[in-house]
This record gives structure tokens, C-alpha cells and sequence, in this order.
């Protein structure tokens, strides 16, 4: 699969180019001085808003734009009519409100709270598993365990297909503008998967997130669909994994690779807190999509009912008009209103869970392993698509 | 000082939870209003913290009303 060199930013904007994957920052930075609302013919057409006002404008305005598409594929449909649906995250007011209300409860802070030790004890073992050795694979080895392991045990499914759940995720997320058949292939094996064990639950109720959705009722007392069901499940096995995955990957290079704010971090573990949300704005992962539902225009530019957009909230927590030195990682900033985890009514529902897990995953590192470093530079890959992380991170240290 | 928390705004990010716990009560779906009376001193620049890292813009921060007597 080739595609022409991307030769205009502004016109020509092509988020699974080589140069944008190595470095997205200077494109966006580029884009938000001179061009801030870019425009790509590639993929059936895309805007790429790019300044944080416009950003949040668009997520907040959900009567002109719809989630019926969150992911840029090789299709002119929407994801919704080929048959992607995963609520809350693919759908629009009223239903959206109606079944995100079902699930807020299972990831309010109290639970998360809960379920620290489990993810420390969890962290904990992955660390046990390698640090003999004085070397891993940051990625693979932990960052990337962290999240299938907290999110199958809350749903109440196994950790261990998770060479499987990396596979989905890859041609679902990060290739889906370029993956074809395997793509939506990606969503009905998962489907597939997923069947089997809400099956199960059904026969079999335990205390786990499946049964808590076999057990629901929507605001006029009906259960929730099969489809319904598996859609759910669907969502929060996928989104929930790469991208927690990314934000500690990032961070843990970051600080392999800045000894200053290792050995800061390591001697004042009270500046955990901050530094968390200062890791989720600089390296956000995620960049959601919407599709244009009413006539409207952003920033001066005409959107058209059809229209689609790359929502890129990774340029809008860089923009110098939020921020102050927004490109420098400054571990106790104060005013952080960064949008990692987008806002208005999809504002993440696993944000209390992922901040939780990138912080013990951080904490836990450094409590066990407070020196270490990047073994190989050119090593490091990134993942493409809309989610972007770290995927290989070769790093040494002091065996223990 | 009094805070509050527009109900209208407010989607549950719970940064103002985590920066000032006691001023700000979560309920099970996730979603904050303020402690009500006013702010005690000590806490107020919390309230200030809180407010200026909600990312919806709910919370309002204001200097007490004078009563008359």
C-alpha cells in the first residue's frame, strides 16, 4: 500500500504518513500558526481542526456533529451503517445519554478506587517477570498488560487471548483508513468472541461488567439487546487498552530519556498527581473522528452535512494560546485543562480508570525500578491511526 | 468564597474532586457539585485550583456576598 508523499500540511493532510507518525507535533504545531483548519482529499475527505477552541467547540456542538463515524477508514459510508456500532461512544442524544447513564456507575471514582491495589498487586507481577533480567521491552513486557489486565477482569473475561485483542485493536484503530476488508472483518470476530462470553454470564451471573449489562434496564424498562450488549462489551475491551497502553508507554520514554524529571519524580512522589495529567496532556493518544449531521462553518470554514473530521485533541493540548511552554513536559503545572480525554457528553468514561492506572503504572515503576534507560532510540515504533503510542521500547537497567 | 458546579456543564472529568476532595462530592454517576456554605480560607485557593482545570467550565468561583444587617 503506497501513498504519494504528503507535499502541503494544510491541503493535503495524510495522518498515516511516515514524517507525521515519526513526529505529529510539528505538523500540528505548523498547522495551528498558519492553516489551523486543514483539509485532506485522501479517505473520502477529511477536515483536521487543529486550535484547542475549535477542538472543544466541535465536541461540545453534537447537533451538527454526529459520532456516527469515530473512525477515518478506506469507506465512504460511515462506520455506523457498515455495522459498527459500540455505544455510548457511536452514537448521538437521546440513546446516547440514555446508555451511557447505564455505565457511568461502573467507572465512577469510587469504583476505580477500588480497584488501585488490584492494578498495583497487577503491575507489580509484571515487573517481577523481567526486572532479573535488567532489561524489557516497556511496551510489550508492561505498559501494554496493564490495561487487558484491569479491563477483562472488570468485564469478567480472560486475560490471556490478549495477542489476540493487540491484533483487533491494530487493524480496527490504527489501520482502519488503510486495513479494507480487515477492518470491519476486525469487528465482527471480536463480536464473535465476545458472544461466547455474555453467553456464559447469561448462565452464569457473576459480580463483572457483563453481568451488570445483562442485568440493566433502559430508561423504559427494557433489557438491553444482544447487539446492544456485545456493542458494549465491544467498546470497552478496545478502548480501553491502546490507548492506556500508549499514555504509559509514552511517559515511561519520556522519563528514560529525561533524567532530571526521573530523579524529580523518583525523590517527590507527591508530584504523582500533576505529573499524571501533565504525561495525558503532552502525549494524548487519542484523536476521535465525527461526521458533519447540519450545515454549519468553524473557524470561517464551511462544514457540509456529510463533511468529516479528524477531532485531533493531541494538537489542541499543544496550542500556545492555552497553554505556556506547551511543548515542554513541566511535571508540576498547575492549570492543565487539557482534553485527552476529549469533553462534552463523550468525555471519556474510562478517564477516572486510565488516570488511575497510568499513575500506579508510573508509581510502581519507579518505586521498583527509579533508574533506567532507552537501550536503542532508532528501536522505538510508533502506532499510527487514532491512537498513537509507543510500541517497542527497548529499556535497561540495574537488575534486581 | 462560594463555589459552585453548573449541573448543565459538568461531565464528570472529576478534576475538581481530585484537587479538593472536601469541597466537592461525587455522586454514583460520577458527577460533582460543591460542598454548600462558604469556602473555609484555608482551602479557597483549591477552589481556585479546581476551577481553573475543570475542562467543561462549570465551576464558579466567587468572592462572599456582603449581607446587610
Amino acid at each position: 500500500m503506497t501513498r504519494p508523499p504528503v507535499t502541503d500540511w494544510a491541503t493535503d493532510f495524510d495522518h498515516l504518513d511516515p514524517d507525521f507518525v515519526a513526529d505529529p507535533h510539528r505538523v500540528y504545531d505548523q498547522l495551528r500558526a498558519e492553516c489551523p483548519i486543514a483539509h485532506t482529499d485522501r479517505y473520502h475527505g477529511v477536515w483536521i481542526p487543529t486550535r484547542y477552541d475549535d477542538l472543544a467547540a466541535i465536541a461540545h456542538d453534537h447537533h451538527h456533529f454526529s459520532s456516527r463515524t469515530i473512525l477515518i477508514t478506506d469507506r465512504a459510508e460511515s462506520p455506523h451503517d457498515l455495522g459498527f456500532h459500540a455505544p455510548p461512544i457511536t452514537e448521538d442524544p437521546p440513546y446516547h445519554t440514555d446508555i451511557r447513564r447505564l455505565l457511568l456507575p461502573v467507572f465512577s471514582p469510587a469504583v476505580v478506587a477500588a480497584y488501585e491495589p488490584i492494578t498495583k498487586a497487577m503491575a507489580d507481577d509484571l515487573i517481577d517477570g523481567f526486572i532479573a533480567t535488567g532489561r524489557c521491552d516497556a511496551a510489550t513486557d508492561y505498559a501494554q498488560h496493564v490495561p487487558i489486565k484491569v479491563i477483562t477482569r472488570m468485564l469478567g473475561i480472560p486475560d490471556a487471548d490478549h495477542a489476540q485483542f493487540r491484533d483487533w485493536i491494530h487493524r480496527l484503530i490504527e489501520q482502519s483508513p488503510v486495513a479494507g476488508d480487515a477492518t470491519f472483518e476486525a469487528i465482527f470476530e471480536i463480536g464473535g468472541y465476545l458472544a461466547g462470553h455474555v453467553e456464559r454470564h447469561r448462565a452464569d451471573p457473576r459480580d463483572d461488567i457483563i453481568t451488570h449489562l445483562l442485568e440493566a434496564r433502559m430508561p423504559d424498562g427494557r433489557e438491553l439487546t444482544d447487539e446492544e450488549t456485545l456493542g458494549v462489551c465491544i467498546l470497552l475491551l478496545l478502548a480501553g487498552i491502546d490507548t492506556t497502553w500508549s499514555a504509559i508507554g509514552s511517559s515511561l520514554l519520556h522519563l528514560a530519556t529525561h533524567p532530571d524529571d526521573r530523579h524529580r519524580l523518583a525523590a517527590e512522589p507527591d508530584l504523582i498527581h500533576s505529573a499524571t495529567e501533565e504525561f495525558l496532556r503532552v502525549f494524548a493518544p487519542v484523536t476521535m473522528a465525527r461526521e458533519v449531521i447540519a450545515d454549519t462553518d468553524i473557524g470561517g470554514c464551511p462544514m457540509r452535512t456529510g463533511d468529516r473530521l479528524l477531532l485531533p485533541f493531541p494538537s489542541a493540548n499543544r496550542d500556545l494560546e492555552i497553554f505556556d511552554h506547551p511543548n515542554d513536559v513541566i511535571l508540576d503545572r498547575q492549570v492543565n485543562r487539557h482534553l485527552a480525554f476529549g469533553v462534552g457528553i463523550h468525555r471519556c468514561l474510562g478517564s477516572n480508570l486510565a488516570r488511575m492506572e497510568l499513575r500506579v503504572s508510573i508509581e510502581t515503576w519507579l518505586e521498583r525500578i527509579p533508574d533506567f534507560e532507552l537501550t536503542d532510540s532508532a528501536a522505538v515504533t510508533w502506532s499510527a491511526g487514532q491512537v498513537r503510542g509507543p510500541r517497542t521500547l527497548p529499556f535497561a537497567f540495574t537488575a534486581a | 468564597m462560594n463555589v459552585t458546579v453548573d449541573p448543565e456543564r459538568c461531565q464528570g472529568h472529576n478534576r475538581c474532586h481530585a484537587l479538593a476532595p472536601t469541597l466537592f462530592d461525587i455522586d454514583d454517576l460520577g458527577y460533582a457539585t460543591a460542598a454548600p456554605g462558604t469556602v473555609d480560607p484555608d482551602l479557597e485557593s483549591a477552589a481556585r485550583l479546581a476551577a481553573a482545570n475543570c475542562p467543561e467550565h462549570a465551576i464558579t468561583v466567587e468572592p462572599r456576598a456582603e449581607t446587610s444587617r
